[in-house]
């Protein structure tokens, strides 16, 4: 096999590997997920979903994250024109949107803290607070690839391994909104008040 | 303390190191061991050449040696927990006090179920394929191999943990899986459950990352013509088990997490209290855990597949139908783990399905016996040392099996759950089964490793040895099972007739230990032997899969020509074609070069899972960002391969084919 075409195949085969991985972190989640689900109302005492959710501004985070992952679809996009200084402009976006969500789901955590309700308080809010977070580390890790990937692609342009890593990371970044969708739904809709 | 103080020294103390004479002297044998092996390769001037050869290496064949020698090390320990528990037990009976307190014997049994699976046979799993699968999917290299650094170094880092856990502090007293309530603070608040968990987790996420590179690398990098249903047997085993990890550690992962979370940030996952629930730990660690045993076992089948195809001279019967029951065996290992806490009380119709899927897993497992001996029937059979252990184990495992079936009834479960007839089941199973499949590997592929055959006398004492010890140990658990012994009893009351049968465990245990010093005794004659056993051949045992074509041992790209595949035991058919064979040409190859990547992010996350142990939070910041700015780093590096040109090879190629002839 030439060099050429045995480098295109491993990036075939890292964006195969890639995918694995991510549907080992699909069954991390489902872990998560389960516990959550079993832990719902052993809220020992104190307060429940219903007490503690507030959907409005959970819906604010949500559409961050979902046109985050849209504006990372236009980064591919750029990407797959060729367009350095749209891929650029696009990845910023998807990294301020990105921040911002951390940013809420920060400041949602701190209320719930300073209000007594803490990891510490219950089943419930330790399921609560260890799926959220996950995904809110999620979050921080892809806040932290975009940020060197980014650095990367405006040093080198859109040569060697930059545009697989652009890939993965969208796959990466796509993964943790379908992930957050099911966040909304079984953590927030299901108990959450409007 | 001050908070500064309290961020780098943690809960750590002097009261932390050994006391009492039993520890100490386990202390003192792994300081020694470390300190002795570093002047003993200080003083022969090998460090550049480890560092170089070893240590950064990313072969998987020279991993996989390593893996190899890490586990076996630790099956030696592991072997020594076991003669201290049958001794206790032996000696326990009324007033007698036996050799270790309560506690100790409780650690003693914890240590021993950790080591035996996470450092033994998964070691010995990984290494074999590591060593093996590339060779026989006639690849140069598997799909990410400094990612396959990492993964051995992170295992390398769990298994430090674990002795570490002997010297500074102490190992969990909380069995095997560490069932919470008593594994939560509120009753284990030394260090012992800490380093469980850490080891676990970090040899764990190393496990993981292992299966998405071998999954990926036989999905993509077979030779040409070898489709899925071309695959050796090994290769097949090797993929149903790495999917199993790929879809089983991420739950391991999640619920030592949890029990983590719980212990060291007051949650109430499984705790007794404040909405806590243990029962959920149990379905967790077990969802985890029955895969488990099944991606332990599968390598072990796929082995036997190629030792007694190879040893009965004749092509694997029903190749096709053993392909489909690995298949359904992966499948189905994910719906039975209710079966291990029947007693719990989940309900007759819950307890009723997972006894029924219990039983139809033995299906696809009967399959699989009836066509190894098939493939035996009218064959031309070899007794060499491999086929001892695989007879051995059809025995063993074909009756623990049948024990299993048996206790597959939640009836017959109510009474046996907690036995020693459980205990003596699953020793069946995975030392009759998974221990000899592991040895009769390494012994078929140790002339592919090494370049010389192990003694066969020496072997065939060791196996005779094994296999009679075994029994002599395992056989009177059962027993004692069905007379109410319960597992992990420090103790019992001499009235309860009991010790006899206890004695002669013992004494199959030191048989097995005899067996033991066989073993490393055929290595030492086989080494100091070697001139006399070469296999210059590169196919001693007249081998019918493309690993025993190349060289022994393999040069490091493996092939120098990737071959191209016609049919099911590829090297088979192409050793009885007769067709003359074109002269080879060869071309450059791009190999990685090798780092120390791995070797950091291995030490990284030891340096890190013991800072949590203890509480040192500067210190387990200090390794997260060490590990973050490790791994940015390394995406920096555009310089990760070099070429190896065709004239290289032709003259590498040229020099072994002048020592064959």
């Amino acid at each position: 096999m030439s060099a050429i075409a045995e480098r295109a195949a491993g990036a075939q085969r890292t964006v195969l590997g890639f995918w694995i991985y991510l549907m080992t972190d699909c069954v991390l989640f489902a872990t998560l997920f389960a516990t959550y689900a079993v832990q719902r109302n052993s809220t020992n005492g104190g307060p429940g979903g219903a007490a503690l959710f507030d959907l409005p501004y959970v819906l604010v985070e949500t559409m961050l994250l979902l046109t985050s992952s849209f504006t990372c679809g236009l980064a591919v996009i750029a990407l797959q024109r060729r367009n350095k200084q749209l891929l650029l402009r696009m990845l910023a976006v998807t990294f301020v949107l990105g921040l911002a969500f951390v940013g809420l789901e920060f400041n949602e955590f701190r209320y719930l803290v300073t209000e007594g309700n803490d990891w510490q308080r219950s089943g419930f809010l330790s399921a609560y607070f260890t799926l959220v977070a996950t995904h809110g580390l999620h979050i921080c890790v892809g806040l932290l690839w975009a940020l060197v990937l980014g650095v990367q692609i405006w040093r080198r342009g859109l040569g060697g391994n930059t545009v697989k890593r652009m890939t993965l990371f969208s796959m990466f970044w796509h993964f943790l909104d379908v992930v957050w969708i099911f966040i909304f739904s079984v953590v927030y809709l299901w108990s959450g008040r409007l | 303390m001050t908070p500064m103080f309290a961020g780098l020294l943690g809960r750590f103390t002097l009261d932390a190191l050994p006391h009492d004479l039993v520890t100490a002297f386990g202390a003192l044998t792994i300081v020694g061991a470390g300190v002795g092996a570093l002047a003993l390769i200080t003083i022969t001037h090998r460090w550049k050449w480890l560092w170089k050869e070893w240590i950064t290496t990313v072969d998987p064949k020279r991993i996989g040696l390593m893996y190899v020698i890490i586990s076996l090390l630790m099956l030696l320990r592991g072997a020594s927990d076991a003669l201290l528990m049958r001794a206790q037990q032996a000696l326990s009976a009324g007033d007698a006090a036996g050799i270790v307190d309560a506690n100790h014997f409780q650690q003693i049994f914890s240590a021993h179920g950790t080591i035996m699976i996470f450092f033994v046979a998964m070691g010995l799993l990984f290494g074999l394929i590591n060593l093996i699968m590339p060779l026989q999917i006639g690849s140069r290299d598997v799909a990410f191999p400094v990612l396959n650094a990492a993964s051995f170094w992170l295992f390398f880092g769990g298994m430090a943990l674990v002795n570490l856990s002997l010297v500074v502090g102490e190992f969990s007293a909380a069995g095997w899986l560490a069932y919470p309530p008593l594994s939560e603070l509120q009753f284990s608040p030394g260090t012992g459950v800490d380093y469980w968990i850490w080891s676990l987790q970090i040899s764990g996420i190393g496990s993981l990352l292992s299966a998405i590179n071998f999954v990926t690398t036989i999905l993509t990098m077979r030779a040409p013509g070898m489709t899925l249903m071309k695959m050796p047997m090994f290769v097949w085993t090797v993929l149903g088990s790495m999917l199993m990890v790929a879809f089983a550690f991420p739950i391991l992962t999640a619920t030592l997490t949890m029990l983590a979370l719980d212990r060291t940030m007051g949650m109430h996952f499984f705790t007794a209290a404040a909405g806590g629930n243990p029962m959920m730990y149990v379905n967790l660690i077990w969802a985890w855990g029955h895969p488990e045993v099944y991606i332990l076992i599968l390598p072990a089948f796929g082995i036997y597949s190629e030792v007694v195809a190879t040893f009965a001279r004749k092509r694997l019967f029903g190749y096709v139908s053993m392909v489909w029951a690995t298949m359904a065996i992966v499948l189905l290992s994910f719906i039975v783990w209710l079966h291990h806490f029947f007693t719990m009380g989940a309900g007759a119709d819950v307890n009723a399905f997972f006894g029924i899927m219990t039983m139809i897993i033995a299906i696809p497992t009967g399959v699989k016996i009836f066509n190894w001996l098939f493939t035996m029937y009218r064959g031309r059979i070899k007794f060499a040392t491999p086929m001892l252990w695989f007879m051995g184990f059809v025995a063993i495992f074909t009756i623990g099996g049948m024990a299993g079936v048996l206790m597959a009834i939640p009836p017959v479960d109510f009474q046996l759950h907690n036995s020693l007839f459980l205990v003596a089941h699953f020793h069946m199973m995975i030392v009759g089964g998974v221990v000899f499949g592991f040895f009769a590997g390494l012994t078929y592929w140790f002339p592919k490793i090494f370049g010389f055959k192990l003694n066969e006398r020496l072997g065939r004492y060791a196996f005779s040895c094994w296999f009679g010890g075994f029994l002599l140990a395992f056989v009177p658990l059962h027993i004692l099972g069905l007379m109410g012994a319960t597992r992990r009893l420090d103790h019992y009351d001499a009235s309860l007739g009991w010790q006899q049968l206890f004695i002669v465990a013992g004494v199959g245990v030191l048989l097995i230990g005899l067996g033991v010093v066989f073993q490393v005794l055929q290595l030492v004659v086989s080494i100091l032997q070697r001139d006399k056993n070469r296999d210059l051949t590169g196919d001693p045992w007249n081998g019918r899969t493309l690993e025993w074509s190349t060289t022994s041992p393999a040069p490091s790209y493996n092939f120098a020509t990737i071959p191209v595949v016609a049919d099911r035991d590829a090297f088979w058919v192409r050793k009885h074609q007769r067709s003359a064979q074109p002269a080879p040409e060869y071309e450059a190859i791009i190999v990685p070069r090798n780092t120390s990547v791995g070797l950091v992010i291995g030490l990284l996350a030891f340096g890190f899972g013991f800072a949590v142990i203890w509480h040192m939070w500067l210190l387990a910041v200090a390794c997260l960002i060490g590990l973050v700015v490790t791994i940015i780093m390394r995406a920096q590096n555009d310089n990760t391969e070099r070429t190896l040109s065709a004239a290289t090879i032709a003259k590498f190629e040229a020099r072994t084919s002048e020592v064959t002839a």
